[in-house]
């Protein structure tokens, strides 16, 4: 008897063994060391105290926050993650924020794997507060995840700033710790609506999304501004997350008569969607769908992805500039997006996407608040965000700070982008809308697979 | 008229995905037909089906259908190792030690998996081409897998009825006692039937990755239907299994057709509950 669970306990770890020399590497999700570190500089007027101060106290102040490393959310929560990973880096390798106090500001991260379950976010949040003694918070990757965390936030009184949780919801609900980087959900795809209205004002929209937060608010906001602008929608249907055989909803698309699709959720769900609707032939002149085209992952797809667009938060090829900020009269702030691009590829590799933008923007919106603030104590870095009204690389960053949606942005605009071929023959993500920043014409109507 | 064409035209698509989750639902129903042993490593084993498609065909260049040679042996033996592993000690115990046994082969396998593999999206890249029926556009992967599908079940069927070790198999499924005293190596007949449900499971799942994206997690949702199927058809009952995976392929078809998509789930787990409290023997009968 000993001697066969002798044999059974052999075989498990000679099992797992194997397996685990199978494995890949694990991800790195912190970024290697930038190409070029930024300017952290406090304001000069407050003197040279960092190089004048006798002893320069060194302050560590940890950030938390959970990532998907498994599950749903993977793909762009590590993006997200990685990008967060490049600002720190590049901050602490830059000798940290250097307050007019001598106090030298570094960072470091506190992170948990959510598994993309909310369970998991609301007990990690809480312990990222009460244990691991977060300072400030970042999102998780997705509004549902991100609604979950910012219930933690709220009732421990923690900043925390949201990237990747689009729907507008959470910041309505009297919340006052939080503050959003993306363009808010409800307002998504109004640009591609705009773009539509000059191609085609006769075309007839499907919009068929995911069943959930981000996407349903979307879609909430994109129904009456359609209608507003004359178009018919002729079909309205959400799916489940999981979804994996689209056919059924492919079929009834084409029955509706629909031109165009406007739709998607996240990156399995939608990359699913781009791929069924290439191998049925579903015909239709236009498809924009939400996150999933906007990620690097998305060409795998092949011809699949041809003419596929999405509503993109940021694109290195329309990136924002200091003249744009100075036509505005607003005060830049941060890298340049070429150097932001080149720092992150030069780190990971991977040319970067919105997520990657939002996940360097969490950081450097801290950044420039503790430098504003001038100290690191969270009531004075909270005024310095409600108070920020800056334009970076990734667009203009303002709060609303009135109590009916306090932190919600309100400076941020977003481009269309759609799947296009350049003359090699592969695929690339070109700007197409605004008219002002695009890179190339809209592809209209996609080509026939 | 619209929604009844939206209903033709959703059907074959239904028809043929009923066929690759009858033989999921087979692997199951089979393993608890012969042994009474609810097999919860069924979905990480229909993952691994999937990624064995993924592999052989970016990997090895293979055609997914030859493939589909190497993952059933693979399965096989890999079901048989899961037995004599895993089950075999604890197939006379209660049924919650068998359960926990395979729950804990389950969470190996998503665990090593999910290390190795990460939880992305997988595609197979590879296509049979598509052509019209009518006003329905048929995707050959979906026609190949249901023939297939087909082929296994008459493989299978055959196997049971014709075969000296499936009859064997039928034997012990029906009086394991009375079958030992025939002289019939009970434990290698339960080990060979544990290895037959796994090679259903990961042969199905080679076929789904022809068309579906996957992850290591997503066995779970083809688990669950194999629960309803294995219910609709007769826990036990393999042939039973195939005709609960026709029901649930066709109601996936047709659903949307009338309702938003997102109900379908909600339908086929209702049909479920009703099913257990109505005719709890499933609609073509359960093993004696």
């Amino acid at each position: 008897m000993k001697r066969s669970l002798f044999n059974v306990f052999t075989v498990l770890v000679l099992f797992g063994m194997i397996l685990s020399a199978c494995a890949p590497a694990a991800e790195p999700t912190e970024a290697p060391a930038p190409a070029e570190p930024q300017a952290t500089e406090a304001p000069s007027e407050e003197g040279p105290a960092a190089t004048e101060a006798p002893v320069m106290e060194e302050k560590t102040i940890t950030i938390g926050f959970t990532s998907s490393l498994t599950g749903a959310q993977e793909v762009s929560s590590k993006r997200q993650v990685a990008g967060f990973n490049l600002w720190m880096n590049q901050v602490n390798d830059a000798g940290g924020i250097k307050l007019s106090d001598g106090t030298v500001v570094k960072f470091a991260a506190h992170t948990y794997d959510d598994e993309s379950s909310k369970e998991r976010v609301q007990e990690l949040y809480t312990r990222l507060i009460t244990e691991d003694n977060a300072d400030y918070l970042i999102s998780p990757y997705s509004s549902g995840l991100a609604a979950a965390a910012s219930i933690i936030a709220e009732q421990n009184g923690k900043i925390m700033i949201t990237a990747g949780a689009a729907e507008d919801d959470a910041y309505k609900t009297g919340n006052t710790s939080l503050f959003q980087l993306y363009t808010p959900g409800s307002q998504y795809l109004l640009s591609t609506v705009d773009m539509l209205k000059t191609l085609d004002p006769e075309a007839k929209v499907a919009i068929v999304h995911e069943n959930d937060k981000f996407s349903t608010s979307v879609m909430e906001g994109l129904k009456p501004y359609l209608e507003s602008q004359g178009f018919e929608v002729v079909l309205e249907e959400g799916y489940a997350t999981e979804t994996n055989d689209f056919g059924p909803v492919i079929n009834k698309l084409v029955e509706s008569g629909a031109t165009v699709l406007l739709g998607g959720g996240h990156y399995p769900d939608g990359s699913t969607f781009a791929r069924q609707l290439y191998e049925r032939k579903a015909g239709l002149k236009f498809v924009s769908l939400l996150v999933a085209p906007a990620d690097s992952k998305f060409p795998e797809l092949g011809d699949a992805a041809l003419g596929i667009s999405t509503s993109s938060q940021w694109e290195l090829a329309a990136t924002h500039t200091a003249e744009e900020a100075a036509a505005l009269g607003k005060t830049w702030y941060g890298p340049t997006g070429e150097e932001f691009a080149s720092a992150y590829e030069a780190a990971s590799g991977d040319k970067p996407t919105y997520h990657v933008a939002g996940g360097y923007m969490t950081g450097l919106v801290l950044q420039k608040a503790i430098e504003d603030a001038d100290s690191v104590d969270p009531e004075k870095v909270k005024a310095a965000l409600e108070a920020m009204d800056i334009f970076t690389f990734y667009g203009g960053i303002k709060f609303d700070t009135s109590a009916d949606a306090h932190g919600l942005q309100v400076g941020h605009q977003m481009v269309v982008a759609q799947w296009q071929k350049d003359d090699a023959g592969a695929l690339v993500r070109k700007v197409i809308w605004p008219a002002d920043v695009a890179n190339a014409e809209p592809l209209y109507p996609i080509p026939a697979p | 008229m619209q929604q009844l064409n939206l209903l033709l035209t959703s059907l074959p698509d239904g028809i043929l995905l009923g066929f690759v989750y009858g033989l999921a639902a087979m692997g199951l129903t089979l393993i608890w037909g012969v042994m009474n042993v609810i097999n919860l490593s069924h979905g990480p084993i229909i993952a691994l089906g999937m990624f064995g498609t993924f592999f052989l065909v970016s990997k090895a260049g293979l055609n997914p259908y030859f493939g589909l040679i190497p993952i059933a042996i693979v399965g096989l033996l890999l079901g048989i190792l899961i037995y004599v592993v895993a089950v075999h000690r604890v197939i006379n115990a209660p049924h919650l030690s068998s359960l926990l046994a395979t729950f804990a082969v389950n969470m190996i396998i998503i665990g090593l998996g999910t290390a190795a593999l990460t939880t992305s999206p997988y595609n197979v890249d590879f296509t049979a081409g598509s052509f019209k029926l009518g006003s329905t556009t048929l995707l050959g992967t979906r026609l190949i897998a249901g023939l297939v599908a087909m082929l296994f079940t008459g493989g299978l069927y055959l196997f049971l009825y014709r075969t000296r070790p499936g009859k064997y198999i039928r034997a012990v499924a029906n009086n394991r006692s009375a079958a030992e005293l025939m002289g019939i190596p009970s434990t290698r007949i339960l080990a060979l039937s544990f290895g037959l449900g796994t090679m259903l499971a990961a042969v199905s799942g080679a076929l789904i990755a022809t068309f579906f994206p996957f992850n290591i997690l997503s066995g779970g949702g083809y688990e669950l239907k194999s629960f309803v199927i294995g219910v609709l058809g007769g826990l036990g009952n393999p042939i039973g299994a195939l005709f609960g995976g026709l029901i649930l392929g066709i109601l996936e078809g047709i659903i949307p057709a009338f309702l938003e998509a997102s109900w379908v789930p909600v339908i086929e787990f209702a049909l479920f509950v009703v099913i257990l409290l109505v005719r709890p023997s499933g609609l073509f009968g359960a093993k004696q």
